[in-house]
């Protein structure tokens, strides 16, 4: 018998004010709006101001969560930031953010699982919260993904952009909150997107950085199979493990990566296209930061209420995959 | 159904065209307008369809129906 229900208190986000949009890419690589859209539908992507660095983002998301929950930072027992465009190797960049915020009070570590980040984030959050260790955890998947671009490779500068998305995590009333937790990895498949150097496997050195090994490498046709295949198969077992219908759930908040994906991945599914939220088009691919930005987009759009039942899905680095079914608490 | 039957629906259905257009010398890209994402997704639904694995570098070769009917017809 479950004690405990955690679930979100509060929730922000944060876009760069610079803009880069596909017509924008046609002058930099050899591609077209057209050709993004059909195959990607993305249109625009924000881009950090050169000053800015991922913790600085982490921090505008992390103060409007706060606010938006009504916890001071001082509150907070606990700062998890997905990414995979930290600050510095180390410290992580939970800590750069946990001295931002003044929340002295609070451990903070950093979790790397791609675009999965955030789900595994808050997943982890619910272990937390519902075994009665911490009370309000902050939870952030932030990015800066330009900073690891190719911008001479058109197959992958098209695809991502920046951005924070945060969420502070505490006790909500019985059956609210996470209903259920379905996270996995399939390390073999670790190859398909990869930054190849700056670790312990291949330092940095002028013959790395002369190869282009500090970028985002990623097979784009076997990461859009594991992408269709494991969106679908992840939501369905979470749905399972929650024991509601497809039906019972009002929306699905998939890692927005890719409109095909996504609407390949509802197919499969038999879940109408209304029912799943799309972003992308503003936004591209902002790894860990994708949920959580389009949970608080679905929110402002109303269409995540009080009682509402929905399922966020995120899948990528590692490759992994996670999701989690909520019933919608709120005041 | 033969082999190519199946694969002329599971076209159809990935594709959204007309099943009369499906010949087996009809090219999946030039014939019947196919990008590379939805040549991945064909090859997904062929898996599905026949339980076999096509590797990426087997894919790749894989440009008309024809290509497709005699690939899955040597793996069954």
């Amino acid at each position: 018998m479950q004690m405990k229900y955690a679930g979100i208190l509060g929730m922000g986000f944060y876009v760069p004010e610079k803009v880069l949009t596909n017509y924008d890419l046609e002058k930099m690589v050899e591609t077209s709006h057209d050709w993004i859209v059909e195959r990607t539908g993305i249109k625009e992507r924000h881009i950090a101001a050169p000053e800015q660095a991922t913790s600085g983002q982490a921090l505008i998301a992390a103060r409007k969560a706060l606010e938006d929950a009504g916890i001071e930072a001082e509150q907070l027992d606990c700062i998890i930031v997905a990414t995979e465009t930290p600050d510095t190797k180390f410290p992580s960049t939970a800590c750069v953010l946990q001295d931002l915020l003044g929340a002295k009070a609070a451990a903070a570590f950093d979790l790397s699982a791609g675009c999965s980040g955030f789900v595994y984030s808050l997943s982890v959050a619910n272990s937390m919260i519902t075994s009665g260790l911490y009370k309000h955890i902050l939870i952030v998947g932030a990015e800066t993904l330009s900073r690891i671009m190719n911008w001479k490779d058109r197959n992958t500068c098209v695809l991502f952009g920046d951005g924070a998305g945060a969420a502070v995590v505490g006790e909500v009333p019985e059956g609210y909150g996470i209903l259920s937790v379905e996270m996995g990895a399939d390390g073999s498949g670790g190859k398909f997107l990869q930054m190849p150097a700056g670790g312990s496997r291949k330092p940095a050195s002028h013959e790395t950085v002369d190869n282009n090994e500090h970028y985002i490498f990623m097979d784009g046709s076997e990461v859009f199979k594991f992408a269709v295949k494991i969106m679908a198969s992840a939501s369905k077992k979470v749905m399972d493990k929650a024991g509601i219908s497809i039906e019972e759930v009002d929306l699905i908040i998939p890692h927005q990566a890719n409109t095909r994906i996504i609407s390949a991945s509802a197919k499969r599914l038999h879940v109408p296209e209304e029912k799943v939220f799309v972003n992308v088009d503003r936004y591209g691919n902002t790894s860990a930061a994708s949920v959580p930005i389009a949970l608080c987009e679905a929110r402002q759009q109303g269409l995540v209420k009080k009682d509402g039942k929905i399922v966020l899905v995120g899948f990528g680095a590692g490759l992994t995959w996670a999701a989690v079914a909520m019933k919608w608490w709120s005041k | 159904m033969t082999t190519f039957e199946k694969v002329r629906d599971i076209t159809v259905e990935q594709l959204s065209v007309d099943a009369d257009e499906v010949k087996m010398e009809s090219t999946f890209i030039d014939d019947l307008g196919a990008d590379s994402l939805d040549i991945v997704e064909l090859i997904m639904a062929f898996e599905e369809e026949f339980n076999v694995e096509i590797p990426d570098e087997v894919a790749e070769k894989i440009r008309t129906v024809k290509d497709a009917v005699e690939l899955l017809d040597k793996e069954k």
